[in-house]
């Protein structure tokens, strides 16, 4: 408080501005006690001084992966590579979803699952969907998420999957106090998860319940860990951080399609690039019926749904 | 018998057919995509092609009259209006392939342009991308699947699926037992 | 004279009338020492394990944590109920005892700390919320304004109250051009962490229930006639039990203030309710959950209702004890109504305003949340902490402010059976 001259320190050469060392001390007192904030889990000193990813060099990002790579490779007992593809100039992803055309058979939720490394215990989906009355229309107070009939889809029934709408106005991207979420220029919505801080203010302002939260430590089998990844998509996540569907980031930066486009047996998921005329998705927006989800709230998402027929 | 100039005259049918693939855009800087999509073979069942193995005007005669069937007994054929039967779409004359209202003969690799005759806002938006499932590449090389694929030509209706297990309930996440790993 | 020496001696003396006292205080601080440690314990374990410990999930993502901590930080704009009579219209009896609203405020503040820290998920990154060293997404994100607004506030009430204990101290008169403005400033203050708190709930399209335009006053109605409920009894308990003077007229008083601002609150709600259920939109469904319940696909989903009635219930009888001068002027009734009307703001800024929020959820699930014990037990913990920063806090204050206890006078007497012990009932 009033005390301004440096105490005795353990370090022995604290007097006179040698700051980096008392940089150091602090830095490492108040690691330690981040380590204990951890309820002992592991936290390099690296990992715990490690800043938002958007201001990070190119150099530091290196390190960071390699750092990465390592851990999971500790912990997966496999190579798991981490990428870092930036954005393709030219291009802002779009997607749009039939609504006359899914059945609700759920085989999109459970690939996306394999392929972005979500917690299996305690399960994480990124793709929820909801079954709802033909009769009723678009009506999300009276969907069902849990349905469980035999075969899909239900007579009287359509289904409306439901993930992160890659808003350009994204209310999460407002709330977030640490600047942990942003949208990238190909317009994917993204979290750093080293740098969230888990406080789930964006969960709240999300108004399609895409955001998802690990509550605990997630788990998942050796086997099953997808070893393709990108820093801003499906890596592994730790606990305490938010998480939600990047577009398979991972995939459609190199050019492929997300892994429930390509899933999906009745062909109701179309993707691609909204800024080439051409594309799968231009001509969905161009010849059909489109409407987004919530609309009146502004949050102009790149996910469109449509009605093919 | 050799299939393989059969299914690359199909293929070749199939590049003709579809002028959007010949101006498929490439991305800046990037080597031109593979030209053109690879289509999976027509989903026969085992043993039924080539059709000209049996039917091959000398054991079985043409016989066009239309009635119930002595073999292919498995076939339901509930596709469209009562009137129409397998000659409406097979050739009578060249079983190994199929025939449009013309009577101009069509590949099994090339059903699609049957399909179209009656289904044209399907076959337009299938050879955009809009109708049916893609795999591949959304800025490059996909693969496409024939109408078939989805659609048993005989009992087109898409048929319901087993639904993959429901999301587990809120109140039902809980500590995972035995920590983490 | 202000010095660094005496002010190292205030800091000393503060300490030692912190560790010594009665039994009743020892037995006291024990107790809360040990619920402290039990929530200790139950954080550790959420720790260890991380917040699935608790009863939120995905689909109510903020719960018990975050209710106590928006209704103290109207307990913490409270302080500022004591101060507009007292400063403003520079009224006496109320100036002496001004500075224990602001303790109290800086108690609620320490406590919203202890709340939001034990509801992220990675309190080891607690840093990246700090301007410069990590990085704050202000003016944006209306939760970097409440960190800036919370900690100005709290850093404003430490200051003012440890200069007004140290002029005592110090048996000097404190500088009226250092104090006024301050205090004038935190009227403003107070009423800015609340109105931010607010807009944090407000400002979110996506729950209908929080985007309505009356929230933030509604906050700022029901923080003003609940907050100082807790000062009424304290006052009541601080005149029984020291020297302290407080008259019935500055008691009195207050309760009067209280009651114009319940008398508002409750024509709040009530427009808030018009609203929502005269309307009848969609959007009906969350006030639907929280008076009168919902059904859906046959489950009827009722756990709201007897809390939200209570909350409205205790509102208004509370309400009508401070209006009429009869109940108000009488001890029995006050009290009764300081402990009505603060379960219902506690209940409506929890229960009444959390859940309600986000349940149904974004998707129209609805998920039944209730505390889980390891929630109880933290919340236990930091309840208690607080009442040991306000408890020790008094300690010190109480002896200084009588004048009793100053840099010559009464420090033999700290360290035996001291003379200025709060005297046993």
């Amino acid at each position: 408080m009033t005390d301004l001259k440096p105490m005795h320190s353990h370090e022995g050469s604290v007097d006179s501005g040698s700051c980096d060392s008392r940089r150091e001390f602090l830095g490492t007192a108040v690691a330690a006690v981040a380590v204990a904030l951890t309820g002992c889990g592991k936290l390099s000193k690296e990992e715990f001084l490690q800043h938002n990813f958007r201001e990070l060099s190119k150099d530091e990002i290196q390190t960071i992966i390699a750092r990465l790579e390592a851990e999971y490779k500790e912990k997966f007992h496999k190579t798991v590579k981490v990428g870092n593809e930036a954005a393709m100039p030219g291009v802002i992803f779009g997607y749009a979803l039939d609504l006359s055309r899914c059945i609700g058979c759920r085989r999109c939720v459970h690939a996306c699952v394999k392929e972005n490394n979500q917690s299996r215990d305690p399960e994480i989906q990124w793709i929820r969907v909801l079954e709802m009355e033909k009769e009723e229309g678009v009506n999300i107070q009276h969907a069902e998420q849990y349905y469980n009939p035999d075969e899909v889809p239900r007579e009287g029934h359509f289904y409306m999957p439901v993930q992160c709408q890659q808003c350009k106005k994204p209310p999460c991207v407002k709330v977030c106090p640490v600047g942990a979420t942003w949208r990238e220029k190909d317009g994917i919505v993204v979290v750093d998860y080293n740098w969230c801080i888990g406080c789930r203010y964006c969960m709240a302002a999300c108004p399609y319940g895409a955001r998802h939260f690990n509550w605990g430590e997630p788990h998942i089998k050796d086997a099953d860990v997808n070893p393709d990844t990108h820093y801003l998509g499906n890596r592994p996540r730790p606990k305490g951080v938010v998480e939600k569907c990047t577009f398979c980031i991972q995939r459609t930066r190199k050019g492929l399609y997300p892994a429930c486009v390509e899933i999906c047996p009745t062909g109701s998921r179309k993707f691609g690039n909204l800024l080439d005329a051409k594309s799968e998705i231009r001509q969905v927006l161009e010849s059909k019926r489109v409407f987004k989800l919530k609309e009146d709230l502004n949050t102009q998402p790149n996910f469109f749904y449509f009605y093919g027929v | 018998m050799n299939t393989a100039p059969i299914r690359f005259a199909g293929l070749t049918l199939l590049l003709l057919a579809m002028p959007s693939f010949a101006h498929e855009p490439s991305k800046k800087g990037e080597p031109v995509a593979q030209e053109g999509i690879q289509v999976p073979k027509p989903p026969f069942s085992e043993g039924v092609f080539p059709c000209t193995a049996c039917h091959d005007g000398k054991q079985l005669k043409v016989n066009t009259q239309r009635r119930e069937l002595a073999m292919h007994s498995e076939i339901e054929l509930k596709h469209g209006p009562d009137s129409r039967w397998c000659l409406d779409c097979h050739d009578a004359n060249s079983r190994d392939n199929l025939h449009l209202a013309s009577g101009e003969k069509v590949e099994f690799t090339a059903s699609f342009k049957l399909c179209g005759q009656c289904h044209g806002d399907k076959f337009r938006d299938w050879r955009v991308g809009v109708h049916g499932k893609r795999t591949g590449s959304w800025n490059g090389p996909k693969q496409y699947l024939l109408c078939v694929h989805c659609h048993d030509p005989h009992s087109p209706h898409f048929k319901p699926l087993k639904p993959m297990p429901p999301p587990t309930r809120p109140e039902d996440i809980k500590l995972r037992k035995g920590g983490a790993r | 004279m202000v010095n660094l020496r005496n002010f190292k001696q205030f800091i000393v003396d503060t300490i030692g009338l912190m560790a010594h006292g009665s039994r009743l205080y020892y037995a006291w601080v024990g107790f809360l020492l040990l619920l402290i440690a039990v929530g200790g314990v139950a954080y550790a374990n959420q720790l260890h394990n991380g917040l699935i410990v608790t009863n939120m999930r995905d689909q109510v993502s903020w719960g018990f944590y975050i209710g106590n901590f928006t209704f103290l930080v109207g307990v913490a704009a409270a302080s500022i109920m004591l101060v507009i009579p007292a400063y403003v219209y520079d009224w006496g009896p109320i100036k002496e005892i001004t500075i224990l609203g602001e303790m109290l405020a800086v108690t609620a503040l320490i406590m919203c700390l202890g709340f939001v820290m034990v509801d992220i998920g990675r309190p080891d990154r607690f840093w990246h919320i700090m301007p410069l060293v990590g990085h704050l997404n202000w003016p944006q994100s209306m939760l970097a304004w409440d960190v800036i607004v919370l900690n100005l506030y709290l850093l404003l009430n430490w200051f003012v109250v440890t200069y007004l204990l140290f002029s005592s101290y110090l048996e000097k008169h404190y500088n009226k051009k250092i104090v006024l403005p301050l205090v004038l400033l935190s009227i403003p203050m107070a009423v800015s962490i609340h109105t931010v708190t607010a807009y944090l709930y407000n400002g979110l399209a996506a729950r209908p229930f929080w985007n309505s335009a009356i929230l933030a006053p509604r906050f700022l109605a029901s923080a003003f006639c609940s907050g100082p409920a807790v000062l009424l009894i304290l006052l009541q308990v601080l005149r029984k039990t020291t020297r302290l003077k407080i008259t019935d007229e500055a008691i009195f008083k207050i309760a009067e203030l209280m009651a114009y601002t319940m008398g508002f609150n409750l024509f709040l709600t009530a427009a808030e309710s018009f609203k929502e259920l005269y309307s009848g939109t969609e959007h009906m469904v969350y006030f639907q959950y929280l008076l009168f319940g919902l059904e859906k696909n046959g489950v009827h989903y009722n756990t709201l209702v007897p809390f939200a009635w209570a909350s409205i219930i205790t509102g208004f009888v509370a309400f009508l004890l401070f209006l009429i001068p009869k109940t108000r002027t009488n001890w029995t009734t006050l009290n009764i109504g300081c402990v009505l009307i603060y379960t219902s703001v506690y209940i409506e800024k929890g229960m009444g305003l959390i859940i309600p929020g986000l349940t149904p959820d974004a998707l129209g699930e609805i998920f039944v949340y209730r505390p889980s014990f390891t929630e109880i037990a933290v919340a236990a913990g930091i309840f208690s902490l607080g009442a040991l920063v306000f408890t020790i806090m008094l300690k010190a204050a109480v002896p200084m402010m009588l004048g009793e206890f100053t840099i010559s006078k009464g420090r033999k007497a700290a360290d035996a059976v001291p003379e200025n012990e709060p005297i046993q009932a």
